[in-house]
């Protein structure tokens, strides 16, 4: 077996046994890469020189009995709106097309100070906007499982990378599924951690009362032990928790005997509008989660079918906000010949922005514009209220929430493109979790009649990961 | 409601996105078939509910002030489009 298409606890795992070293590791994943390239997966794959010369590092080190980080030797791949010293970070837009971040994100120092290897720059939506990973500018995505559909968005290029082995595992961003929808898709385990968990701190900002960074792995153990290594209060996101970070991966093998799991009735309501391959497959699991001892509850989330309009508003108020920094003034693209700053503004804005970006910008101002803010951002920001107090009131009578990930599996390049509401109601079921600020986590869950891999969410109260991990190792054994 | 071509330009401009003829057209009906979704808000009486801004609640976090030198003025101007003298150049502001 090529060390690309181990988990990186096998991994770490042959390093210790001497079995294998970094350098084979970047080695087998650069050949994977070379190999992968028609999945469009990365944006920017750093160096060769620089990976091997960092590896070489690490094996050296390793063979002398020094010191090494819980992720040593390690080959990860970062969604390119994440910040890398002197990398090109482009977001997926033209806009950022020869941006050299000239500082590190926090997510960046802390997998370099555990050793990892970042290998490359993942595509995505532009700006992380999209459910599809057909508003890269930089072209879609193809889901390793089948080429002819869509990997799930926004971190569709991440969510590739580790389905089709180019990377052990990746980083990617979640606003309002971006993280668990494309894991989904492709059969993989995706993170979204409780906000504030970890830092934003050079994250490029869509909308920051929602985004988090999250783990994108082939295994649930994988993805406590990434987020270990990437969660814990940083000074410079204002935002971030100062809390200690619990040693996830001990939850992992513990079971849910004596757990109580909620089933929100809503999620699995005929107008939903859930696939039955998919309401099929999350009954089997929450049956196989009751056999390891869980007891099931029904449980009700009464604003559940207000969430979608209460994100879109949300989201491109402060996506509106976010984005007016492209301005063409202090990096970014920047429009020729223009006759007046407002003239370069305008221009700057419209060819370096895609029509999705457009579109949620133009919502966005509408939205916080006189006359309208009571109406439409200030009544979101109040039913979002609603929907955390949903949460708080399940909690006191669960552990943990059992829910699909997605309504269907991965959908054909082209179908919901046209339409954004129908693209917008892609993320029905991730998206309450993004508004209550709730750790939420996808692991595979079968595959529907075409073969497409199915996902399972599971929910948890905010800072209460571990539970996550409880359930999601449980349903990764007992699915297995 | 509906919104009319008129705001949308209005909007554009707020926005400062210069738009094609056949993109407001475009925004116009996106935006209203959007609104017409979200509208099902109103269904709700929000009479007295808090807004939420953050669902974790932080407030007032201030660090001291001491100046840092993370990033140097040629690290900071390394991206920009155009420059002169360690400004940013833009076009004309100020008329003769």
């Amino acid at each position: 077996m090529k060390l690309n298409e181990l988990t990186m606890t096998q991994l770490k795992a042959k390093f210790d046994d001497g079995q294998a070293t970094a350098s084979a590791a970047v080695a087998d994943v650069l050949s994977a890469i070379e190999a992968g390239q028609k999945y469009n997966a990365y944006i920017t794959v750093c160096e060769a020189d620089t990976l091997f010369a960092r590896a070489e590092r690490i094996d050296k080190a390793r063979i002398s009995g020094a010191p090494l980080g819980a992720l040593a030797g390690v080959p990860i791949a970062i969604k390119d709106n994440m910040c890398m010293k002197g990398v090109r970070t482009t977001a997926g837009s033209r806009m950022l097309e020869n941006f050299i971040a000239p500082y590190d994100a926090t997510v960046v120092e802390r997998l370099e100070a555990a050793g990892a290897i970042i290998v490359g720059k993942t595509n995505l939506d532009e700006f992380a906007m999209g459910s599809s990973n057909e508003t890269s500018f930089f072209g879609p995505v193809k889901n390793p499982r089948d080429s002819e559909t869509i990997p799930g968005g926004s971190s569709g290029g991440s969510a590739a990378a580790v389905a089709a082995n180019l990377c052990s595992a990746a980083l990617g961003s979640d606003t309002g599924g971006s993280v668990r929808q494309p894991a989904s898709h492709t059969g993989t385990v995706g993170l979204k951690p409780t906000y504030g968990r970890v830092s934003r701190f050079g994250l490029i900002a869509f909308a920051s009362s929602l985004d988090q960074i999250g783990p994108m792995t082939k295994s649930v153990e994988d993805a406590a032990l990434l987020l270990e290594a990437i969660a814990g209060h940083d000074p410079r996101d204002a935002t971030s928790v100062d809390r200690a970070v619990p040693a996830f991966q001990s939850f992992v093998a513990m079971g849910v005997e004596g757990m109580r799991l909620g089933i929100p009735r809503e999620y699995f309501e005929a107008e939903a509008g859930v696939d039955p391959d998919v309401l099929a497959n999350v009954r089997g699991a929450i049956q196989k989660l009751e056999e390891a001892g869980a007891t099931i509850v029904d449980i009700s989330l009464p604003h559940t079918e207000y969430a979608v309009a209460t994100y879109y508003l949300i989201a491109t108020a402060e996506a509106s906000s976010n984005l007016a920094r492209y301005d063409g003034v202090r990096y970014g693209y920047r429009a020729d010949e223009a006759k007046t700053l407002l003239e370069m503004y305008e221009r700057t804005r419209a060819e370096g922005f895609g029509d999705e970006i457009k579109r949620r910008i133009m919502l966005g101002t509408f939205v916080l514009s006189t006359g309208y803010y009571d109406a439409y951002y200030r009544k979101a920001q109040q039913v979002r209220t609603l929907i955390s107090q949903d949460f708080d009131r399940a909690f006191s009578k669960v552990d943990a929430i059992v829910t699909p990930t997605a309504p269907s599996a991965a959908f054909r390049f082209g179908q919901k493109s046209a339409d954004p509401l129908q693209m917008y109601l892609e993320d029905i079921y991730t998206i309450s979790c993004n508004l209550a600020g709730l750790p939420g986590i996808s692991v595979p869950c079968g595959t529907n009649k075409a073969g497409l891999p199915t996902g399972l969410q599971m929910l948890a109260p905010r800072f209460e990961e571990a539970t996550l991990f409880r359930v999601a190792g449980q349903c990764e054994r007992s699915l297995a | 409601m509906e919104i009319s071509r008129e705001q949308v330009l209005h909007i554009a401009r707020l926005a400062r996105l210069r738009l094609g003829e056949d993109e407001v057209a475009g925004f116009q009906k996106d935006l209203n078939s959007i609104l017409g979704y979200v509208d099902k808000l109103r269904e709700l009486d929000t009479t007295g509910v808090e807004p939420t801004t953050h669902a974790v609640p932080i407030d007032g976090v201030l660090r001291e002030d001491v100046a840092d030198q993370r990033l140097s003025p040629d690290a900071i101007l390394g991206n920009a489009p155009q420059k002169q003298e360690g400004y940013f150049r833009v076009p004309k502001v100020v008329e003769d």
